[in-house]
């Protein structure tokens, strides 16, 4: 047979591509269910990070977790548990975020630390190359930040990626997101040396201005929605 | 002398006929995956196997594969062998998976590869053609690991993540080189990498 044809060039690159594919799929369906766990894992992992829990020496994410977090469910804006099957844990946040703010389903972790117990919420935004995510701890008033997490797909390493250092999270640790007043009011990102006219601010990374700016508006946005249930937290303590 | 010979693909490209250093390819990812050595590491056995199995492959087709499409036939070799060693880093060494990112993805683009494969792949039997693979991925490796070894050393002041120099050290006043871990110093280490082979291999000064 002439190799050089067309008929045997077509038939040839058809053959090699069905070959290929099933050997891929094959590949992706025999190692499916390890990395399904390794991102459970990894999502367990940062939602500890947030209550400044890390795994130490011959410890697993997923014991640790088990032991830690005692509770999670989901609410909605107005504050209350929403029934239903769905495990918080599966709740896309990316997806939540594109729905108005009533309909959004809203996970909570209720973390038990040595300092008491701790709500943890996802939040989720956009940097400037890509999207950034974190996970912020609540103290029980509702009201102060315990601890904070955030990672990021593709952010510039030494600038905008700094977002991801204690040295950037830490920064939230006692801040108040609800004015004296009862108006939330987040934490803004700020400039070094500059002060916002009012409310709980951190520092932003030089260098990293529209990543900072992102982290402020992640907040605002993302936490929002939680206003009425961190306000039950509240009253539920008195 | 029959020996020397059949081993040659392996041993050439350690020294004189150095992809990274000698035929300068493969660069951007030297730059990119040595700033500690455990992901320097994990690149050099991945592109080592990609390498080696794409360079088996396309030999065992070498007489099958139609002249017009042996470029994208190739490709499409080298995409799925990558892809597998992706899914793998994911289902094994999710961390590692994690630091490189897209690296391994763009082992397709390593031009070590592609130029291996058309250079000689194509033209030799399976055997030499594996030997000329591993010969060539551990050429890339060691310098991979030579200059993640240095950007370590003195950007972290750890190895394989395990702290070298004792903490007094830092109290008398050192600091790990920030600039270490930036992609120019690579450049600037693979340089002198290239300063120190050429003073010893005169024959490969130009």
């Amino acid at each position: 047979m002439n190799r050089q044809s067309n008929t045997y060039t077509i038939i040839y690159s058809v053959v090699l591509v069905l070959i290929v594919g099933v050997v891929l799929s094959l590949v992706y369906q025999a190692l499916r269910p390890q990395q399904e766990e390794n991102i459970a894992n990894d999502t367990k992992r940062q939602i500890l990070a947030a209550a400044l829990i890390t795994p130490s020496e011959g410890q697993t994410v997923a014991e640790l977790y088990d032991s830690h977090i005692t509770e999670s469910y989901i609410v909605n804006a107005d504050g209350r548990k929403v029934d239903g099957d769905l495990n918080p844990f599966d709740v896309n946040v990316a997806m939540e975020k594109k729905k108005p703010a009533a309909e959004r389903l809203l996970p909570v972790f209720v973390c038990n630390t040595d300092k008491g117990v701790k709500y943890i919420v996802p939040v989720y935004g956009a940097g400037l190359w890509g999207p950034i995510w974190g996970y912020i701890a609540m103290d029980s008033n509702g009201d102060t930040i315990y601890g904070a997490y955030f990672a990021h797909q593709g952010e510039t390493p030494g600038l905008g990626a700094e977002i991801e250092k204690p040295a950037f999270s830490s920064q939230f640790e006692g801040k108040d997101i609800f004015a004296a007043d009862g108006a939330f009011q987040s934490v803004k990102v700020v400039k070094n040396g500059q002060e916002p006219a009012e409310g709980a601010y951190v520092h932003a990374i030089s260098g990293g201005t529209i990543t900072s700016q992102g982290v402020q508006k992640m907040l605002q946005d993302s936490l929002e929605p939680y206003t009425a249930f961190f306000k039950s937290l509240a009253s539920a303590r008195q | 002398m029959n020996l020397k010979k059949t081993f040659l693909p392996l041993i050439n490209p350690l020294s004189k006929d150095n992809p990274v250093i000698v035929q300068v390819l493969g660069i951007c990812s030297a730059l990119a995956v040595t700033a500690k050595m455990e992901p320097a590491l994990v690149m050099t056995v991945s592109v080592i196997a990609v390498l080696a199995l794409a360079n088996v492959i396309i030999s065992l087709m070498r007489n099958t594969i139609p002249q017009s499409i042996r470029i994208i036939v190739q490709l499409v070799v080298v995409a799925a062998l990558v892809v597998v060693v992706d899914q793998v880093l994911k289902a094994w060494n999710y961390e590692v998976s994690k630091a490189l990112s897209v690296f391994i993805g763009l082992i397709i683009t390593n031009c070590i590869i592609m130029g291996r494969l058309e250079a000689f792949a194509l033209n030799n039997r399976p055997w030499p053609a594996f030997l000329d693979g591993i010969g060539n991925g551990l050429g890339y490796g060691i310098i991979l690991i030579i200059v993640s070894f240095f950007r370590e050393l003195f950007g972290s002041g750890t190895l394989f993540g395990c702290q070298v120099f004792p903490d007094w050290w830092y109290e008398a006043g050192y600091q790990n080189n920030g600039l270490m871990i930036l992609p120019p110093m690579a450049l600037i280490v693979v340089a002198c990498i290239i300063w120190v082979h050429r003073s010893i291999n005169k024959d490969l000064q130009e």
